[in-house]
C-alpha cells in the first residue's frame, strides 16, 4: 500500500478548488496552475523512483481488498506516462500565462486545465475497468469545454464534433465493461486478466476485445475512427491544442497497451494482427491528411493520427522490442509534437497567422525560433540525433526483427512523408518570405526573449526541445527506463501479483 | 578521434556567436580548427601508411548496441583528410565569397556541422552511428542548398535533395539493421570479416538492394541523379565542398567499405557495375548539355561518382587501386574548378559560359588554377588524372565480364569530361573579352589560395606519385578491397592499349569541344537532356504531385467535414469488426435455462421497444425525451423484477431527475429541423439495427455463460457489517468505488461550470463587441 499514490489525482483537484474558490483573483488562478502542475510533477516523480527502485505501487482505496474496491496501480508505464504529462501540464500551465486571455482564465481555464490532468492520471493510475470508464469522462467533459471556451464559432463546430464521437466510444466502452462483468463478475483489471482466461468461450472475449479495439481507437485516434481529432484540434487556443494533441490521444492508446498486453491476450494472432493492419492504415492515412494540409495546426493534427499508428504498431508486434518502441514513441511524440503546437502559437503571435501560405520570413527575423522548431520538427521526423531518431530505430529494428518487413516498410516511407510535412512547414513559414502586405505589425518589432518579449510562450518551447536533444543524445537511460516498462507489460504476473497479492 | 569530431561541433554550434565577435577576421580563425584537424590525421598518417588499423570506441546506447565508435583505415583515412584538408580551404573561400552577407555566420555553423557530420560518416565504425552522421550529412546539406532561400528555385532543390537523400537513408537504416541482425555486431570492422556470412543469409539481395539505394541516392547515380545539379542552387562554397568533394561521396565512401562484406557476388558486380555504368554514359554527355559552368560541373561530379561505382563494382584488385587514384584526384581537382566558378561568378557577375570569355588577364591566379585543375581533370599527363584513367581503362579492359562494352562506355564518358574540361578552364578566361555585368578583377586571397593549392597537389601527386602510392593510396585500395594490396604508381606504362585510348580520348574531346558551341545549342542535345535530366525529374515531380493529389482526395472522402458521415462510418466500422469477429469467432448461443417468459414482461419489452421507435421517429424534442423517459422507468421495472429493488429505486430517481432537467432546457429551443430523405433514413436504420442486433445477441451469448457471483455476494455480505450500510447500491457507491462517484460529481460539476461559462462569457463577449481576442 502507497497512500501516496493518490497524490497525481488529489493534487491536481485540490488545485483545482482552490482555483475554483478564487475565481476573480487572477493571481491564485494562475498561482494554483503553475503551483499545482509544479507539485504535481514532484510527486509523480518521487512515485516513479519508488515504482522503479521498489516495484509496482498498489493502492486499495478506502482499504477494500481487490478486487472489491478500486485499486490505483502505478507501474513502469504509468510512470513515465504521468511524469510526461506532468511536465506537459507544467509546460503547458506556463504558456498559458500569457496565450489565455483575462476571461478564460476567469471562466475556470486553470482549473479545467487541472481537471483534464486528473482524468488523464487517473486513467494512468487506474487498476480497475470501470474506473477507467470514469476517468475518461471527467477527461471528456473537461476536454469539451477547453474546447469550447471562447465560443467561437469554428470552436463551437469543432467540439460538438469531439464530443459526439468521443460519446459513442464512451458509450462503446461501457457495453464492452458490461460485457466483461458478464462474463467474469469482476471489473478489476488484475482479477480480469486472471479470470478471463477461465472463460470458456474465448470466441465471445475475442468479440469483445473488439470492442475496446474501437472504443479506445476512437480516442486514440486510430483508421477509420479519428475523425474528431483533425475537426477540432486547430480551433481552441494553442496552449489548449498543444495539451490535447501530446496527451489526450495517448490515454487512448495507453488504454489499448493496457488491456492488450494485460487482459486481451488469449488470441494475439487474431487481435493483434488486426492491430497491425489498423496501425498501417493510421500511419498512412494520417501523413497523407497531413500532406494536403495548409494550416500550421492542421498539419499538426493529422500528424498526431500518423503517429499513433507507429504506437500501434508497436503494440501489434508484441515482443519486447516492440513494445519498448511503442512507449518511447509516445513520450518522444508528446514532447515534439505538444512543442510544435506551441511553437505554431507563436509564430502567429509574430505574424497574425496559422496560414502557411501567408507565414513567411521567420528564419530571417527570428533565428532563435527556427531553430526551436527545426529541433522538433526534425525530431518529429525522427532525425538523430534527436528524441525520435531513438523512437524510429526502435520500432524499425523491432519489425525488422520479427520479419514484419511490410509493414516496417509502410513505417520508413511513413517516415519520409513525416519529413516531407515538416520541411513544408519549414519551407513556408520560415524561408519563404514574407509578403509586405502580410505584415503584421508586431512583425520584427516583437522580440523572442527579455523586455518587451514573448518569455513566457518561448520559455516552455525551450525547454522541451532541451528536453528532446537530451533524450537525444544520453538516450540510454530512457530506452532502458521503456524497456523495463515493456518487460513488465509483457510478464503481467507481476502486476497481477502486486494488485491482488501472492495467490 | 571523438575529441575531434565533437570540437567541430561545439565549434559550429557556436560560430555565429564567434562571428559577432571577429567579424571578417571569422573565416580565417575558424579555418583553424579543420587545418588542426587534419594535422591531427596526418600524425596518424605513418600507422595507416603502415597497414595498421585504428580503432577507438565509447559507448553511446549500449541497450541497442550503438557505440560511438571508430575505425581509421587507409579509406578512412583518405576521406579524414579530403574532409578536412578541402574543408579548410572551404571555410576560408566561404568568408571571402560570402564577406558582409546577412547570413555568414548561419554559414560557418552549417558548413561546420556537415564537415563534422561527414567525417562522422567516414570514421563511424557502428552501424548506427554511421546512420546518424550519414542523416545529419543530408539535414545540413537541406540548410545549406536552401542557403538563398528567398528564391523558390533553392527551395525546391533543398526540399528535392532532402527527399532523395532522405529516402536512400531510410532505405539504409532498414539495410544496416538487417546487417547487423544478420552479422551479429552492429560494428563495421567485425562484419568486414563476416562476409561469408552476409553473402550466404537469404536476405543477402534485400540487405544489398537497401544499401545501394541508400549509396546510389546519396552519390546521385540514375535515375536518382537529377537532384544533384539542382543542388547547384547552394552558393558556390557548399557546392564545391558538399557536391564534389565530400557528401556525394559518401555513397561512394559506403560502397567501398561494405565492398569486402557484400561484394563478390554477381548480384553486385551487375547491379553496381551497371549502375555505374549507366550513369557514367548518361551523365558525361549531359555536362555537355549546359552553359552554367556549375551545372556542367556537377555533371562531371556524377560521371566520376559513377565511375567510382563502376570500379568498386568489379571487385578486383586493379579496379579498385583505380578508384582510389579517381578519389583523390577527383577532389582536387573538381574542388578547384568549383572555387574558380564561383570566383568568376563573384567577380565577374555570372557563370554562364555564353556571357564570358577574356577574364584570363583580368583574374590570372584564377586561370592557372582552373588550367591546372582541367589538365588533371582530362587526364592528361602529368597530371594526376591521368593516372586515374590509365588505370580505369587498364581495370574496364581486365574486366571479368563484359569488357568490351565497359571500355567503350569508358571512352565515350571521358571524351565528353575532357570537351567538359576545356569549356569550363578555358572558354571563360581566353578568347575576346565578353563584357560582364560586373567588371571583373582577380578574387581576395582566401578565394584563390584554396583552388591554386589543390589545382597544384594535382600535379604535384602525378608527377611524383610515390609521394603518395604505398602511403595512402595503397592502404586505401587494400580496405576497399578487403585484403592487403600491394603496387605502386607511375605515371610512364608503356606503349599499350589504355595509352592509346587515352590519346583517342583527348582527341575525341578536343574535338567535341570545338564543335561545343554549337552541340550545345542543337536539338539532339535539347531532347537528350529533356531525356534523361527532366525525365527522372519530372518522375519525382510525378512522385511528389500524385502523393498530393491522392492526399487531397483522400481528406476530402475521409475527413469531408459532416459529423452525419463521421458516425456512420464509426458505426459501420463497429458493426464490421465487432459483428464479424463475433459471428466468425463465437456465433450465436442460446442459454436453454432461462425461464419463460411471461406476458407481462412482453408488455413490458414492447413498450420499451415502442418508446425507443418512437424516440427516433417523432420529431417534437419533449416527445422525444417523454419516450426515453419511459425506457428509463421500464428499465427500472426490470430491475425490480428480477430482485434488484436497490437499483430500480436509483434508476427511478435518476430518469425522473433527467426526463424533467433535460424536458426543462429542451422546451425553450426551436423544433427540429425536417430530417433527411427516406433513402438515407433507411440506410440509418438499417445500419443502427445491424449493431444494437449484434450487441444484442452477445449480451445474450454473454447469459449462457455462468455468472461469477464472487464479489456481488462479497459486497452483500459487507454491506451492513463493515460499511455500515443497508442499501448496498448506495454502499457501492459511496463506500466500495466510491472513486467512481468521485469522479462522476467532478463530472457533473464541470458540466455545470461549463454551462455558466460558456452562457456567461457570452454575453460578456457581445457586451465587449463580440469578437474575442
Amino acid at each position: 500500500m502507497n497512500l501516496l499514490l493518490i497524490l497525481p489525482i488529489a493534487i491536481p483537484l485540490t488545485a483545482a478548488t482552490i482555483g475554483l474558490l478564487f475565481r476573480k483573483s487572477p493571481m491564485v488562478q494562475r498561482a494554483s496552475g503553475v503551483i499545482g502542475m509544479a507539485a504535481l510533477l514532484v510527486s509523480v516523480i518521487y512515485l516513479s523512483w519508488q515504482t522503479y527502485t521498489d516495484g509496482i505501487q498498489v493502492i486499495q482505496l478506502g482499504d477494500w481488498a481487490a478486487p472489491f474496491g478500486i485499486t490505483l496501480v502505478m507501474d513502469l508505464l504509468s510512470a513515465a506516462m504521468l511524469i510526461i504529462t506532468a511536465i506537459m501540464g507544467l509546460v503547458v500551465s506556463i504558456y498559458s500565462l500569457y496565450d489565455i486571455d483575462r476571461v478564460k482564465e476567469q471562466y475556470h481555464y486553470y482549473p479545467l486545465l487541472h481537471i483534464l490532468l486528473i482524468g488523464i492520471n487517473g486513467s494512468f493510475l487506474t487498476g480497475d475497468l470501470f474506473n477507467l470508464y470514469v476517468w475518461f469522462e471527467v477527461m471528456l467533459i473537461s476536454s469539451f469545454i477547453l474546447l469550447a471556451l471562447g465560443n467561437r464559432k469554428t470552436q463551437l463546430q469543432g467540439a460538438v464534433k469531439y464530443v459526439i464521437i468521443n460519446l459513442v466510444s464512451s458509450l462503446v466502452f461501457l457495453f464492452g465493461v458490461a460485457m466483461v462483468y458478464g462474463m467474469t463478475g469482476t471489473l478489476n483489471m488484475a482479477d480480469l486478466a486472471v479470470k478471463i482466461a477461465e472463460v470458456e468461450n474465448t470466441g465471445l472475449v475475442t468479440a469483445v476485445s473488439m470492442i475496446f479495439i474501437v472504443s479506445f481507437g476512437i480516442k486514440a485516434a486510430i483508421f477509420p475512427l479519428f475523425f474528431w481529432l483533425p475537426a477540432s484540434y486547430h480551433t481552441p487556443p494553442v496552449a489548449v491544442s498543444a495539451i490535447f494533441g501530446g496527451l489526450l490521444t495517448k490515454v487512448g492508446v495507453y488504454a489499448l497497451i493496457r488491456v492488450f498486453t494485460l487482459i486481451f491476450t488469449h488470441d494475439i494472432g487474431y487481435t493483434h494482427t488486426i492491430l497491425l493492419w489498423v496501425s498501417g492504415f493510421t500511419m498512412v492515412c494520417g501523413v497523407l491528411g497531413a500532406a494536403a494540409q495548409m494550416e500550421f495546426r492542421k498539419v499538426l493534427s493529422f500528424h498526431i493520427v500518423s503517429q499513433i499508428g507507429y504506437m500501434i504498431m508497436g503494440l501489434a508486434f508484441n515482443t519486447k522490442l516492440g513494445i519498448m518502441g511503442a512507449i518511447f514513441y509516445i513520450i518522444h511524440n508528446i514532447l515534439a509534437k505538444s512543442n510544435l503546437f506551441l511553437i505554431s502559437g507563436i509564430a502567429q503571435r509574430l505574424t497574425g497567422t496559422f496560414e502557411l501560405k501567408q507565414l513567411g520570413g521567420l528564419y530571417r527575423q527570428y533565428p532563435w525560433l527556427a531553430v526551436l522548431f527545426l529541433i522538433s520538427a526534425f525530431a518529429l521526423a525522427g532525425f538523430p540525433p534527436l528524441s525520435g531518431f531513438w523512437a524510429k530505430l526502435s520500432l524499425v529494428k523491432a519489425g525488422l526483427q520479427i520479419e514484419q518487413y511490410v509493414i516496417t516498410g509502410v513505417a520508413i516511407l511513413v517516415g519520409l512523408l513525416t519529413l516531407f510535412s515538416m520541411v513544408k512547414i519549414w519551407a513556408y513559414a520560415f524561408w519563404m518570405p514574407m509578403e509586405e502586405e502580410n505584415k503584421s505589425e508586431q512583425f520584427g518589432k516583437m522580440k523572442l526573449m527579455g523586455a518587451g518579449g514573448l518569455n513566457l510562450l518561448v520559455t516552455p518551447v525551450i525547454i522541451l526541445a532541451a528536453i528532446i536533444i537530451i533524450v537525444g543524445l544520453f538516450a540510454e537511460p530512457f530506452l532502458s527506463f521503456c524497456m523495463l516498462a515493456a518487460e513488465q507489460l509483457l510478464n503481467p504476473e507481476i502486476y497481477i501479483e502486486s494488485v491482488l497479492g501472492e495467490s | 578521434m571523438l575529441i575531434a569530431l565533437l570540437s567541430i561541433f561545439i565549434v559550429g554550434l557556436i560560430a555565429p556567436g564567434l562571428y559577432s565577435v571577429l567579424r571578417e577576421k571569422t573565416g580565417w580563425v575558424l579555418a583553424i580548427l579543420p587545418f588542426s584537424v587534419f594535422i591531427y590525421f596526418l600524425t596518424l598518417f605513418p600507422a595507416i601508411a603502415d597497414g595498421e588499423v585504428i580503432t577507438q570506441s565509447t559507448d553511446w546506447v549500449p541497450l541497442f548496441d550503438v557505440t560511438l565508435s571508430f575505425y581509421l583505415d587507409g579509406l578512412s583515412m583518405l576521406f579524414a583528410l579530403l574532409v578536412t584538408g578541402i574543408g579548410t580551404f572551404i571555410v576560408l573561400y566561404g568568408s571571402g565569397y560570402l564577406a558582409g552577407h546577412e547570413y555568414i555566420g548561419r554559414f560557418f555553423c552549417t558548413i561546420l556541422l556537415f564537415m563534422g557530420s561527414m567525417l562522422g560518416v567516414v570514421l563511424a565504425d557502428n552501424l548506427i552511428t554511421l546512420f546518424v552522421f550519414w542523416e545529419l550529412t543530408s539535414f545540413t546539406s537541406y540548410l545549406l542548398i536552401g542557403f538563398s532561400h528567398d528564391s523558390a528555385e533553392s527551395r525546391n532543390s533543398a526540399l528535392q535533395a532532402l527527399l532523395v537523400t532522405g529516402i536512400g537513408g531510410l532505405a539504409l537504416l532498414a539495410g544496416l539493421i538487417l546487417m547487423g541482425y544478420t552479422a551479429g555486431t552492429f560494428e563495421m570492422s567485425e562484419i568486414l570479416n563476416s562476409g561469408d556470412v552476409l553473402r550466404e543469409s537469404p536476405l543477402y539481395l534485400g540487405i544489398l538492394i537497401l544499401i545501394l539505394a541508400g549509396a546510389f541516392t546519396k552519390s546521385a547515380q540514375f535515375p536518382f541523379h537529377f537532384w544533384l545539379p539542382g543542388a547547384m542552387a547552394a552558393p558556390t562554397p557548399v557546392s564545391a565542398y558538399l557536391h564534389s568533394a565530400t557528401m556525394v561521396k559518401a555513397g561512394v565512401y559506403l560502397l567501398a567499405r561494405v565492398h569486402p562484406a557484400m561484394g563478390d557476388t554477381d548480384l553486385w558486380f551487375y547491379l553496381v557495375t551497371g549502375f555505374g555504368a549507366a550513369t557514367l554514359l548518361i551523365s558525361a554527355w549531359l555536362a555537355l548539355c549546359y552553359t552554367d559552368m556549375k551545372q556542367i560541373l556537377a555533371y562531371t561530379t556524377v560521371m566520376v561518382l559513377a565511375t567510382l561505382t563502376m570500379l568498386i563494382g568489379m571487385g578486383f584488385p586493379l579496379a579498385h587501386q583505380a578508384a582510389a587514384v579517381y578519389i583523390l584526384g577527383h577532389a582536387l581537382y573538381k574542388a578547384s574548378l568549383f572555387m574558380v566558378a564561383g570566383a568568376i561568378d563573384h567577380e565577374a557577375g555570372t557563370r554562364d559560359i555564353a556571357k564570358l570569355g577574356g577574364l584570363r588577364s583580368l583574374m590570372p591566379i584564377s586561370a592557372v588554377a582552373a588550367a591546372l585543375a582541367a589538365l588533371s581533370m582530362a587526364g592528361i599527363a602529368p597530371f594526376f588524372g591521368f593516372i586515374g584513367k590509365e588505370l580505369l581503362y587498364e581495370a574496364a579492359l581486365e574486366a571479368p565480364m563484359w569488357s568490351t562494352l565497359l571500355i567503350s562506355i569508358a571512352v565515350l564518358g571521358n571524351i565528353a569530361v575532357v570537351a567538359a574540361a576545356g569549356i569550363v578552364a578555358i572558354k571563360p578566361f581566353y578568347g575576346p573579352k565578353v563584357e560582364t555585368p560586373k567588371h571583373a578583377h582577380e578574387a581576395p586571397l582566401s578565394m584563390w589560395i584554396g583552388p591554386i593549392t589543390l589545382a597544384s597537389l594535382g600535379v604535384v601527386f602525378g608527377s611524383l606519385p610515390f609521394l603518395i602510392d604505398s602511403s595512402l593510396i595503397v592502404p586505401t585500395a587494400s580496405a576497399i578491397y578487403g585484403e592487403t594490396l600491394d603496387f605502386y604508381l607511375s605515371l610512364w606504362h608503356g606503349i599499350n592499349l589504355p595509352l592509346i585510348l587515352s590519346v583517342v580520348t583527348l582527341l575525341g574531346g578536343i574535338a567535341v569541344y570545338k564543335i561545343w558551341t554549337g552541340l550545345q545549342s542543337s536539338t539532339p542535345a535539347g531532347l537528350y537532356s529533356t531525356t534523361f535530366h527532366d525525365g527522372p525529374k519530372g518522375g519525382y515531380q510525378f512522385l511528389v504531385d500524385g502523393m498530393l493529389s491522392t492526399a487531397g482526395w483522400q481528406t476530402r472522402v475521409l475527413q469531408n467535414g459532416m459529423l452525419r458521415y463521421y458516425v456512420l462510418t464509426i458505426v459501420v466500422t463497429m458493426a464490421v469488426a465487432i459483428g464479424y469477429t463475433f459471428m466468425s469467432r463465437a456465433g450465436f448461443a442460446w442459454n436453454n435455462e432461462l425461464g419463460s417468459v411471461e406476458l407481462y414482461e412482453w408488455t413490458l419489452f414492447a413498450t420499451i421497444i415502442a418508446s425507443a421507435l418512437i424516440a427516433v421517429m417523432v420529431r417534437s424534442r419533449l416527445a422525444i425525451i417523454v419516450a426515453l423517459g419511459v425506457i428509463g422507468f421500464g428499465l427500472a421495472l426490470i430491475y425490480l423484477m428480477y430482485g434488484a429493488p436497490d437499483l430500480a429505486m436509483t434508476q427511478v430517481l435518476v430518469e425522473t431527475l433527467t426526463v424533467i432537467l433535460v424536458a426543462l432546457v429542451l422546451v425553450h429551443m426551436p423544433p427540429l429541423k425536417k430530417s433527411e430523405a427516406a433513402g438515407s433514413k433507411f440506410r440509418d436504420a438499417v445500419i443502427a439495427l445491424t449493431l444494437g442486433g449484434i450487441f444484442t445477441a452477445m449480451t445474450l451469448t454473454a447469459m449462457t455463460l455462468p455468472f461469477d457471483l464472487f464479489i456481488s455476494e462479497q459486497f452483500a455480505e459487507w454491506s451492513y457489517p463493515a460499511a455500515h450500510g443497508r442499501n448496498i447500491v448506495n454502499v457501492i457507491l459511496v463506500d466500495f468505488r466510491a472513486l467512481d462517484t468521485m469522479g462522476e460529481v467532478v463530472v457533473v460539476a464541470v458540466a455545470g461550470l461549463a454551462v455558466y461559462a460558456l452562457v456567461k462569457m457570452n454575453k460578456k463577449q457581445s457586451k465587449n463587441g463580440g469578437a474575442e481576442s
